[in-house]
C-alpha cells in the first residue's frame, strides 16, 4: 500500500478533479476543504450544502473502501517522531492546530489552493501551493517523521 | 444570492462531495503515511520515494483546468446566480505565512483538510482530536484575520 501507485493515483486524482469541475459548473463554488470546513462556523445559509458536500465525502470514502477493500484502511495516525517525548496525541493536536490556523489565514489547502487555485491560474496559489509544498517537505526532512 | 437550499443545488454539493471521497480514497491520498512518503525527499537517494502525490495532483488540476475554461464561456453555474471567485487577488503577508504555518503542519501529520474529513469512514484513534485542533486553530485564524472583506483587505494591507 505504502509502495509507488501511478495508476490509481491518477485515477483517484481525475475523480477529484471531477468532484471540483462538478461544484464549480454546478454551483459556482470552489471545492476547497479547509474553506468547506472552516466556514460552518458561524452557521450562515450556506451551512446546509457544506454539511452535504462533507458527509457525502465521508460516504464516498467509505462506499469505496466497502467495494475495494484491497486498498486498505488507516486504523491510527502516523506516530510522533521518537524524540519528541510529549507524546503522539499532543504531535497530533499541534499538527491540527497549525492546519487550521494556517489554512484559515491563507485562505486555502490542497485541494483549494492546489486543485482549484492552480486551474484557475490564481497568482496566489501558485505562491500558496509552492510554500506550503516546500515547507512540508522540509518539515518531513527536520523532524524525521517517517 | 445563493439558492443554497434547493434541490439541484444540495444535489450537485452530494454528488460532487461522494465523487470527492472516492477520489481520496482511490488515489490513496486518505493514507497519512501514503503522503508523508511523498513529502519525504530523504528517500529519494535509497529509491524509497513515492511519488504518487505528483501523480493525483497533475490530472486534478488538468480536468478542473478544463472546467473553468467551460465556465469561462458561461454567465452563472447551472444552480446559481453567479460563480464564487474568490475575493482576493494580491500576494499578501496572511498568505505566505498561512501557507508557511499550513506546510508545517502538514508535514507534522501527512494529514490535510481533504482526507481528515475522509478518514471520519475509518474512525482511526487520534482522528477526533486531529479534527478538533484543525477546528479550534480554522476558529483562532478567524479571529485574527476577519473573514469580511473590507477588514481582510485593511489587514492586508
Amino acid at each position: 500500500m505504502d509502495t509507488f501507485t501511478p495508476l490509481p493515483a491518477a485515477i483517484g486524482g481525475a475523480l477529484i478533479g471531477l468532484s471540483a469541475a462538478i461544484l464549480w459548473l454546478g454551483n459556482g463554488r470552489i471545492a476547497g476543504i479547509s474553506g468547506i470546513f472552516g466556514q460552518l462556523l458561524p452557521p450562515g445559509r450556506t451551512v446546509v450544502w457544506r454539511l452535504v458536500f462533507l458527509v457525502f465525502l465521508v460516504g464516498g470514502t467509505f462506499l469505496a473502501s466497502y467495494l475495494l477493500p484491497s486498498l486498505g484502511r488507516v486504523t491510527t495516525l502516523v506516530a510522533a517522531p521518537s524524540w519528541f517525548t510529549a507524546g503522539t496525541p499532543i504531535w497530533i493536536v499541534i499538527s491540527g492546530i497549525l492546519t487550521g490556523f494556517g489554512t484559515k489565514i491563507g485562505n486555502g489547502c490542497t485541494s483549494g489552493h492546489g486543485v482549484c487555485g492552480l486551474a484557475r491560474l490564481s497568482k496566489r496559489s501558485f505562491v500558496a501551493v509552492g510554500v506550503f509544498f516546500v515547507v512540508a517537505i522540509l518539515t518531513v526532512t527536520i523532524t524525521g517523521i517517517v | 444570492m445563493t439558492k443554497s437550499l434547493n434541490l439541484p443545488y444540495l444535489a450537485v454539493a452530494a454528488i460532487a462531495g461522494a465523487i470527492f471521497g472516492i477520489g481520496l480514497y482511490i488515489s490513496g491520498m486518505f493514507n497519512p503515511l501514503k503522503v508523508l512518503r511523498f513529502l519525504d525527499f530523504t528517500a529519494i537517494p535509497t529509491g524509497g520515494w513515492d511519488p504518487s502525490l505528483a501523480f493525483v495532483m497533475i490530472p486534478a488540476v488538468v480536468v478542473m483546468f478544463v472546467a473553468v475554461r467551460i465556465g469561462k464561456r458561461r454567465e452563472k453555474p447551472a444552480f446559481d446566480t453567479a460563480f464564487h471567485e474568490p475575493e482576493f487577488t494580491k500576494i499578501d503577508t496572511p498568505l505566505v505565512a498561512g501557507a508557511a504555518l499550513f506546510g508545517i503542519g502538514w508535514g507534522m501529520s501527512g494529514i490535510c483538510p481533504g482526507p481528515a474529513i475522509s478518514l471520519i469512514a475509518f474512525w482511526p484513534t487520534y482522528l477526533p482530536i486531529y479534527l478538533l485542533a484543525l477546528f479550534v486553530g480554522s476558529y483562532a485564524g478567524a479571529v485574527v484575520i476577519p473573514s469580511g472583506r473590507d477588514k481582510r483587505l485593511a489587514v492586508a494591507r
